[in-house]
């Protein structure tokens, strides 16, 4: 069985971001990124399958620009077995991103794809489900426990009511959720190890698709900085600030 | 049984230093065909991340390792373009110095305004080129000795290890990395700097360090106030005459500015707030004309070893070479470190290279580093600017300040004799009850901010449940002694709120919490803990601030 898992390059988690000055976009100058963290958990469960003798080959595909390979790389140091770049500067919206995944689901041949349930930075929560519509294939989204046995996939998911447990049929799509599973740290010898293992770098343009965005991005804004409250001493003096200051009563 | 790797060389720490002696050492093996195996290993998430300098950049050290630094497209963008020099007498009114009456070494034609931490990105970048290994997210632990007694490299440390010592699902253990010899260059007060020092007693013939603690802000200002290269350094308020320091403010590129403050940690009075200056500081006209309506972006602070030549340990110890300002090679009279820790690392790499090839034991000390460094620029120009500190001290800024413009601009710092300075920081506090409480003023959130705001925006993040890294000799000192005797002076000195004294809810006592996940990894307690009850360890890697463009 075949894995493909996908991997975004994002910003990282852990660091403050703003807009630039024409308030065009977000700042990414010099930010540190990292890849998102739901694909980290996707690359975890299915080297877990490769450690398990379920998976025969894992390939991590990513799509974005030159330095993406640094979170290819990263997933190869965790024990993916070979990454393909899908190499562009133009920021692809989520249906675009599926097309790809789909052309080189088809030359790869794959059987299971693995990616995060939404990326960190931007929330779409869309690749996976597209790709299942463009593929026709079964998907589980919010994977919070895969089991694969005899060419299907039986997925927990986590829902707004709880947990539900549902059975697929390969070629299927899962995408992960938090408490699927702590993924690994990457040693040093793996890491010097990844540097080594094939990464295919192909042009954009190699797919003749029309990747034409839909979308404009119009204005980015900070978040309105909510003001400081003030702590009272009694109910009395409540109604009163309510009553004069505030003029609400 | 730990797992273990060989190297020729193991550099700790991707600083200026590091990362120099990295790409010298490749390019002599490339230059000699002799093959190396040389790595770097860095606590920070990214080579970068806990780069704190924002400086003004002398090239000379640059210049020597890629002479071609332009093509390369190394992060030099915004030459000085001129000098000011303030004497701040009060909230309101400062005197501009003029040019004559300045200390040569405060000059700063054909330097560069640059972020340190971008240089590193961009050497980082090339010590890979030339086959480095660099490995971000890998702090050395523990120094490994051999049988002999000397280095014969480090361990990294563990990952995955809970609050309480356990081992969580992700736990990894740290790896033996050996090497021919082993570089220390983990920056001022290094961890393990220090317990070289101590085991070897390199520090046997030096005057003690002294240090500061640098804070710094940086701002995105109106394009109208931009002025790309100005230099503004600024003396006396709001420090007053027992506290030496200075402030500055460097317009960089992008309509960016750097605004911070360097305080000696030799001062006396413990109700000082290093951070609370800087707050109050902020609001002089000198800076605040230049903030007003800008947007602060990012904050943090790191300590300085800024005693200079006369505090400069040995270098050298069996196995390998302490360097840059893990030694201390800070010119403290051009308040610039990383030239000088650029050019200690090349003279690094090649007494290294030169005994590698000439399969010198490793037991045999580098001592032909000691004989480079002594002939170079390096130990000139650090020699020359000896008694500046020293004279800041004794004198006091304004006579120390004269005393400085003497003997640089007419002496050029061969007057024949030494100025010492041999009180360590950490016993310069005077008890609480013989100083003056500082009443500093709120906050206005717009030019001045409070501590833990300041802190989100240093991006520092410690995975939480983890051992902490911040281990107390004694656990009673802090509140007998410390909080007792000098009102609880690591609440003030540390710059983010990592210690506060809080009431126990069951007894009513005061008691100290550490806030460990907030650490900007400064060293400034480990130095200026009073009864140095204070040891600061390496947490779990990845962890610590995040600096962009700082």
């Amino acid at each position: 069985m075949k894995i493909l898992i996908m991997v975004k390059r994002v910003t990282d988690p852990n660091v403050t971001i703003r807009p630039n000055m024409d308030s065009s976009n977000v700042d990414l100058t010099n930010v540190k990124m990292a890849m998102n963290p739901f694909c980290e958990i996707a690359t975890e469960e299915a080297i877990r399958l490769k450690e398990a003798g379920i998976a025969s080959e894992v390939i991590v595909l990513s799509i974005g620009d030159k330095q993406s390979q640094d979170q290819i790389r990263t997933s190869l140091a965790m024990g993916a077995d070979r990454g393909i770049l899908i190499e562009t500067d133009a920021t692809l919206e989520p249906l675009n991103i599926a097309k790809l995944a789909a052309k080189v689901i088809e030359e790869e041949e794959i059987d299971l794809v693995l990616l995060g349930k939404q990326s960190s930075d931007k929330d779409n929560n869309q690749t996976g489900q597209m790709l299942a519509a463009i593929k026709d294939w079964g998907q589980a989204t919010f994977a919070s426990k895969l089991y694969i046995s005899n060419e299907k996939a039986t997925v927990t998911r986590e829902v707004d009511t709880g947990l539900q447990t549902i059975e697929l049929t390969l070629p299927a799509i899962v995408t992960c959720d938090l408490r699927l599973n702590t993924p690994r740290f990457a040693s040093l010898p793996n890491i010097m190890k990844a540097k080594r293992k094939p990464l295919v770098i192909k042009p954009i343009e190699e797919f003749g698709l029309d990747l034409t965005p839909r979308f404009k991005m119009l204005n980015v804004e900070s978040p309105q900085v909510r003001e400081a409250g003030d702590i009272l001493g009694s109910v009395d003096e409540l109604l009163e600030k309510l009553k004069t200051t505030e003029g609400v009563l | 049984m730990r797992e273990s790797m060989e190297f020729d060389v193991v550099i700790v720490g991707a600083g200026p230093a590091g990362l120099s002696t990295a790409c010298r050492l490749m390019q002599q093996s490339q230059k000699e065909e002799r093959e190396l195996t040389v790595c770097v290993i860095e606590k920070g998430s990214e080579v970068g991340a806990h780069i704190f300098s924002g400086a003004v950049f002398e090239t000379r050290a640059l210049d020597e390792i890629f002479p071609d630094w332009k093509e390369r497209g190394a992060p030099l963008n915004t030459p000085v373009t001129s000098d000011e020099i303030y004497l701040l007498k009060n909230a309101e009114k400062a005197q501009k110095l003029p040019n004559s009456l300045v200390p040569k070494t405060m000059h700063n034609e054909g330097n560069y305004i640059i972020s340190v931490g971008n240089l590193c990105r961009w050497l980082a970048e090339q010590a890979e080129e030339l086959g480095v290994e660099v490995f971000p997210g890998f702090p050395a632990a523990e120094i490994l000795y051999g049988d002999d007694g000397e280095v014969k490299g480090v361990i990294t440390g563990d990952m995955g290890i809970d609050a309480k010592g356990e081992q969580k699902a992700d736990y990894m253990p740290g790896m033996e990395l050996h090497g021919k010899y082993t570089i220390f260059s983990e920056g001022c007060r290094g961890h393990l700097g220090k317990q070289l020092i101590n085991k070897y007693q390199l520090d046997s013939e030096s005057d003690t360090q002294h240090y500061g603690i640098g804070l710094k802000e940086l701002w995105e200002i109106e394009p109208s106030k931009h002025k790309p290269g100005l230099v503004v350094h600024g003396a006396g308020w709001p420090l007053t005459k027992e506290t030496s320091g200075g402030s500055f403010l460097y317009h960089a590129e992008n309509n960016q500015v750097m605004v911070g403050i360097v305080i000696d940690l030799s001062y006396s009075n413990p109700f000082i707030s290093p951070f609370d200056e800087l707050q109050r500081m902020k609001h002089h006209p000198i800076f605040k004309d230049t903030l007003e309506g800008g947007t602060r972006i990012s904050y943090g602070a790191r300590a300085i070893a800024k005693g200079g030549l006369n505090s400069l340990p040995k270098m050298h110890f069996p196995g390998g070479l302490l360097i840059g300002c893990d030694a201390g090679t800070l010119n403290f009279a051009k308040i610039k470190g990383t030239h000088t820790a650029m050019k200690s690392g090349i003279l690094a790499a090649e007494s290294i290279f030169t005994a590698i090839s000439s399969e010198i034991t490793v037991s045999n000390e580098l001592s032909s580093f000691t004989e480079a460094f002594k002939t170079s620029w390096l130990h000139e120009e650090l020699h020359q600017t000896r008694n500046f500190g020293p004279a800041m001290h004794k004198f006091g800024t304004y006579m120390g300040g004269a005393f400085n413009y003497l003997d640089q601009n007419w002496f050029k710092g061969k007057l024949p004799f030494t100025l010492h300075d041999t009180k360590p920081d950490h016993e310069q506090l005077k008890p609480a009850a013989e100083c003056t409480d500082i009443a500093y003023p709120k906050p206005d959130n717009k030019i001045s901010f409070d501590k833990l705001s300041s802190v989100f925006i240093s991006n520092t993040n410690h995975e939480e449940d983890q051992p902490c890294h911040l281990k107390l000799k004694s656990e009673v000192i802090p509140v007998e002694k410390n909080l007792a005797l000098f009102a609880g002076p690591e609440a003030r000195f540390c710059p983010a709120g990592v210690y506060e004294f809080v009431e126990n809810p069951e007894n009513q006592q005061q008691q100290l919490q550490i806030n460990a996940q907030n650490c900007l990894h400064c060293k400034t307690c480990d130095i200026k803990d009073p009864t140095q009850n204070i040891t600061w360890q390496v947490p779990e890697g990845l962890g610590g601030p995040s600096y962009p463009n700082m």
